[in-house]
């Protein structure tokens, strides 16, 4: 298991976390902190805990034991209910109302100035569709609404749920720089992933598997424990030998 | 509680079904229609206007039902609640704020069956019509929160669909309108005097009988009702969930 010092200034701390949902163990003993302005990828198959741990940390989870800290404050904490942006995963917006529509409750749910609203359409790159109604509009650009509503109010911390499934290579590649950009002006993001090139644009990994943290590192620590290169490689290796399987 | 956030809720809740052209037309359509229905079955008349008065309140209780379940039960799957519950609203304005939308579409839809039953179809009453407006209303409020809440009892849109059978026939069997309630056995009775719809109906008969009918107490015990379910409805919302 790799530990890491908890740190005073984190932007999120999670100490021994544990979510038990009916016979199954969603999460076990989770400990990670994450820095401020820091873009963290996280990672592992399906049903390893990724968004249990999310919507924990965001402060929806009911908790079995162990404690989740964002900002200084318990996660969930109504003082950081417009500091902390959520993507779930399936694209959550009203269907029945235009992208414009959806934005605009959002923000004045959030009590964001109403210019966030055309901002977040720039940064998701929705300008032409912002006015047509979400139903009509396809898989990826649903999950961008639900991303641009994420990104009203500037938040401290953005928590994404697999954000660039479904779009192609140009839009992650754009996505993903955004993320960059919001981390460099000091940002702290989260960032669920399947796709493993994708893990290098993280500054930091989390490696999930059957609800124990695997993995938590640099890709170039990891690179070096695994003794692979290819990030996918890195990724098998860990799920199938774990750290101290390396070669 | 705050009024901005719960008018915003509303106000989109609003919109929603400003998009749903089809969904409006239903809603004011078919009440009508039903209304014309009982009135040819009965050839107008005596018969009609005593069945008339109460059926006003009923199907749009029913249908506001349907709606409100549905319509809540949606942003409960859909991930849109989930996302709200991580933002600074509370749990009231976001339930009052259906409850606020859904109430002013179930005010149209009565106001619009009422105005037609009464000018077209010749529906005659003791009391004032104001009344019968007003309880009809009331009924359709009724539907409206007994939506809310019973939608936390559901999972699926499959299962909020058969909680209209499930609670709104045994109201409609026990409220007096096919035994009068001081006929049934007792244990109906009892029964019957703690259900909503009772009081309404029983309201909606006085109306249709006396020229000067009393319906406050009855009014009185319908708000509470009203305001009982809504507090249901905030409660069962629930911030974090397993």
């Amino acid at each position: 298991m790799f530990h890491r010092m908890m740190n005073q200034s984190a932007a999120v701390v999670v100490d021994r976390l544990t979510v038990v949902r009916g016979t199954t163990t969603a999460l076990r003993e989770v400990s990670l902190a994450l820095e401020p302005a820091t873009l963290t990828g996280l990672l592992g198959p399906s049903g390893a805990g990724k968004t249990t741990l999310m919507r924990a940390i965001v402060g929806v989870q009911r908790l079995t034991s162990g404690t989740v800290t964002v900002l200084a404050h318990p996660a969930g904490a109504p003082v950081l209910r417009d500091r902390v942006g959520y993507v779930t995963q399936d694209p959550s917006a009203y269907a029945d109302l235009t992208v414009r529509q959806n934005l605009r409750y959002f923000a004045r749910v959030l009590g964001a100035p109403a210019a966030d609203v055309d901002r977040v359409i720039g940064q998701v790159e929705l300008d032409g569709q912002a006015d047509q109604v979400v139903q009509t509009l396809s898989g990826g650009e649903r999950s961008r609404v639900s991303l641009a509503a994420a990104l009203l109010g500037d938040p401290q911390l953005l928590v994404l749920d697999e954000p660039t499934v479904g779009l192609d290579p140009v839009l992650r590649r754009d996505l993903w720089a955004l993320f960059r950009s919001l981390a460099d002006t000091g940002a702290t993001l989260l960032v669920s992933s399947h796709v493993m090139d994708e893990a290098t644009r993280c500054d930091r990994l989390l490696l999930l598997r059957g609800g124990g943290l695997l993995a938590d590192g640099t890709l170039a620590e990891l690179q070096a424990q695994t003794g692979q290169s290819d990030p996918e490689q890195v990724f098998l290796h860990l799920i199938d030998h774990g750290i101290g399987g390396a070669a | 509680m705050n009024p901005r956030l719960l008018l915003a809720t509303a106000g989109r809740v609003l919109a929603q079904l400003r998009h749903d052209h089809r969904t409006i037309g239903l809603l004011v359509g078919v009440p009508t229609l039903l209304m014309t229905l009982l009135w040819w079955i009965y050839d107008g008349g005596g018969v009609f206007d005593q069945a008339g008065p109460p059926l006003l309140g009923i199907f749009p209780m029913v249908i506001m039902f349907l709606i409100t379940s549905v319509t809540m039960l949606r942003e409960r799957t859909t991930g849109t609640l989930e996302r709200l519950m991580t933002m600074p609203i509370r749990r009231a304005d976001l339930v009052l704020g259906y409850a606020v939308a859904l109430g002013f579409a179930a005010l149209l839809q009565t106001a619009v069956v009422a105005t037609f039953s009464i000018w077209a179809l010749d529906l005659q009453v003791a009391g004032p019509e104001w009344m019968l407006l007003l309880i009809s209303v009331l009924s359709a409020v009724l539907g409206v929160t007994m939506g809310l809440a019973a939608s936390s009892l559901a999972r699926t849109e499959f299962q909020a669909v058969q909680f209209m059978p499930a609670l709104l026939f045994p109201q409609f069997l026990l409220c007096g309108l096919l035994v009068p309630r001081d006929q049934m056995p007792a244990a109906a009775e009892a029964i019957s005097d703690v259900l909503p719809l009772s009081y309404a109906v029983d309201a909606v008969k006085e109306v249709a009988v006396a020229p000067d009918p009393t319906i406050w107490p009855e009014v009185l015990v319908i708000g509470a009702f009203i305001i009982g379910l809504l507090a249901l409805g905030i409660l069962s919302l629930r911030r974090r969930s397993a």
